[in-house]
C-alpha cells in the first residue's frame, strides 16, 4: 500500500493514509461522541441513583406516579410510558431500515423510512410534552399533610365539583350567587392557600361560598411519611374507605395553608422529595432535547437524500451516522424508562 | 481509473438485495424481541407492588432485561456487532470500566451518607 500512497484518495482514507478499524473518520468520531454522551447520561442516572439511595424518606414509585392516559384519566399504571417506549423503538427500527436501504443504494427506500422515523420522533416529543404537562399539573387530590403530621399521597376518582353557592357577599359576588366557572382551579388554589374551612371556601374577592361536589370514589391514602398516628410502614401505609375520606377532608378543609401540594415545580412536588422532580425535569428534559435535535438532524439528512446528494456521492454513510445518533437516543430512553418508571 | 489499493473504508457499506433480505429479517426479529421485552416489563411493573416479597427478584429482572435491550440496540441497530473486533473493545471497555466504578462508588458513598442522616434524624 505504501508504494501507492500518492494515488490514495483523501476522501476515503484518513490523513495517515489508513482507515483505523476499517471505518471512516466521520463514523468513528460519531462513536466517540456517543461514548462521551453516554457518559453524561450515565453520570446523570447514577447521580439519580445516589440521591435515591441516600434518601431517608420514601421515594416515589413509578406505577403510582405515572398512571394516566390522555382522555381516559387515571388508573392505567405505566401504560402511557410503555406506549412512548414503543413509539421510540419503532422509530429506531424504521431508522435501521433506512440505513439498510442506503446500503442497497435504494434512494426511495431511504426516503420512505427516514420520513417514518421523523414522524415517530415528533410523536415521541409530543408525548413527552404531555407527560411533562401532566407531571407539572398533578393529580386532582394532590399530596396532603394529615392532622397528625404524616404525609400521604391520594389515589381514587375525584368527584366533580358542581358549583360554589355564595353564602356571604364579597366585592364581586352577592349572596345567593352560584359560581360555575374555573371551579377546579379555584378549589385547588384555595385548598393550598388554606382558604377552605369546614367546607366553606373563601373566594378571591373575599366572599364565602359552600361547595357542591359529587362524592369521591375509592379514595385511598398512601402514607409516605410517618406522623404520630399514621405510619409509613409496609402494613399500615395504605388507608381506605370512610377513614381515609375523613382524614383527607379534615386536612384539606382545615383552613391551614400549605397542607396540600398539587403537581410539581422545582421547589416542591406532590410525588416525593424535592430532588425527585428536579431529576425528572433534568434527565427527561435532556433526553427530550436529544430527541428534538435528532429529529432536526434527521430532517436535514432526509432533505439531502431527497436532493440526491448522497446518491451522487456513491454511499449513504451520512444516513448511517445520523442513524447511530438516533439509536443512541433510543438506547438512553431504555435506561431512563427502567430507572424512572420501573424501579 | 479503477483502484484496487483502497481499503473498503466503511465495513458493509454496500450489500445486494439478497443480503438485504437477510438483514431485514434480523431487524424484524429484534423488533419483535424488544417489543416483547417491553411488554413483559410493563406487565411486571404494573402487577407487582414494590413492597411485595418477590420485588428484589423483579428488580434484578428489570435490570437484566434492560441490559438485554441495550445490547440488542447497540449490537444490531447500531451495527457494532458487525464492526471490527477492536472497535468494539475501544468503545465498550473504557465505558464499562468507568461506569461500573462510578456505580460502585456512588452507591457506596450514598450508603455512608444515609447512615449519617439516619443517625441524626
Amino acid at each position: 500500500m505504501a508504494g501507492h500512497s500518492e494515488v490514495l484518495d483523501s476522501k476515503t482514507l484518513w490523513g495517515g493514509k489508513i482507515s483505523p478499524f476499517s471505518t471512516s473518520y466521520g463514523k468513528l468520531m460519531m462513536w466517540f461522541f456517543l461514548v462521551s454522551d453516554a457518559l453524561t447520561f450515565g453520570g446523570l442516572l447514577i447521580s439519580y441513583g445516589f440521591t435515591r439511595h441516600d434518601c431517608i424518606v420514601a421515594w416515589p414509585i413509578g406505577e403510582e406516579t405515572f398512571n394516566s392516559l390522555p382522555f381516559l384519566g387515571h388508573g392505567y399504571p405505566l401504560l402511557y410510558v410503555a406506549l412512548m417506549t414503543f413509539i421510540l423503538i419503532i422509530s429506531s427500527v424504521t431508522m435501521v431500515l433506512a440505513v439498510e436501504a442506503g446500503h442497497r443504494m435504494d434512494r426511495k427506500g431511504v426516503t420512505k423510512w427516514m420520513i417514518a422515523t421523523i414522524i415517530g420522533g415528533f410523536f415521541f416529543v409530543g408525548s413527552q410534552a404531555w407527560e411533562w404537562y401532566h407531571f407539572i399539573h398533578g393529580s386532582e387530590f394532590g399530596k396532603i399533610e394529615l392532622a397528625d403530621g404524616s404525609v400521604a399521597i391520594v389515589k381514587g376518582h375525584f368527584g366533580e365539583i358542581k358549583n360554589f353557592t355564595v353564602t356571604e357577599a364579597g366585592h364581586e359576588h352577592k349572596k345567593g350567587d352560584i359560581v360555575k366557572e374555573d371551579l377546579m382551579h379555584t378549589f385547588q388554589h384555595a385548598a393550598a392557600a388554606g382558604d377552605i374551612t369546614n367546607g366553606i371556601i373563601t373566594l378571591h374577592d373575599g366572599s364565602k361560598a359552600s361547595i357542591t361536589k359529587e362524592k369521591d370514589h375509592d379514595l385511598t391514602l398512601i402514607v409516605k411519611k410517618s406522623g404520630s398516628v399514621n405510619k409509613a410502614s409496609k402494613e399500615k401505609r395504605v388507608i381506605k374507605g370512610a377513614k381515609a375520606e375523613k382524614l383527607y377532608y379534615d386536612a384539606l378543609y382545615s383552613g391551614e395553608a400549605n397542607r396540600v401540594i398539587y403537581g410539581a415545580n422545582l421547589k416542591q412536588n406532590e410525588y416525593g422529595p424535592q430532588q425527585y422532580a428536579q431529576f425528572f425535569f433534568f434527565i427527561t428534559g435532556f433526553h427530550g432535547f436529544h430527541v428534538f435535535s435528532g429529529v432536526v438532524i434527521n430532517i436535514i439528512i432526509c432533505l439531502g437524500v431527497v436532493a440526491g446528494t448522497y446518491h451522487k456521492r456513491g454511499h449513504y454513510e451520512m444516513v448511517e451516522k445520523t442513524g447511530l445518533y438516533w439509536h443512541f437516543v433510543d438506547l438512553v430512553w431504555v435506561f431512563v424508562f427502567t430507572f424512572f418508571y420501573l424501579l | 481509473m479503477k483502484r484496487d489499493d483502497l481499503i473498503e473504508y466503511s465495513l458493509d457499506a454496500h450489500h445486494d438485495e439478497e443480503k438485504g433480505k437477510e438483514i431485514r429479517k434480523k431487524i424484524y426479529k429484534v423488533t419483535i424481541l424488544l417489543t416483547i421485552v417491553t411488554i413483559i416489563e410493563v406487565v411486571l411493573g404494573a402487577a407487582i407492588k414494590q413492597d411485595a416479597a418477590i420485588w428484589p427478584i423483579i428488580k434484578w429482572t428489570f435490570l437484566i432485561l434492560t441490559i438485554l435491550k441495550a445490547g440488542y440496540i447497540v449490537m444490531v441497530f447500531m451495527h457494532l456487532g458487525d464492526e471490527r473486533k477492536w472497535l468494539r473493545y475501544v468503545i465498550l471497555v473504557p465505558y464499562f470500566i468507568f461506569i461500573l466504578y462510578l456505580i460502585f462508588i456512588a452507591l457506596w458513598e450514598a450508603t455512608a451518607i444515609k447512615s449519617v442522616l439516619v443517625y441524626f434524624s
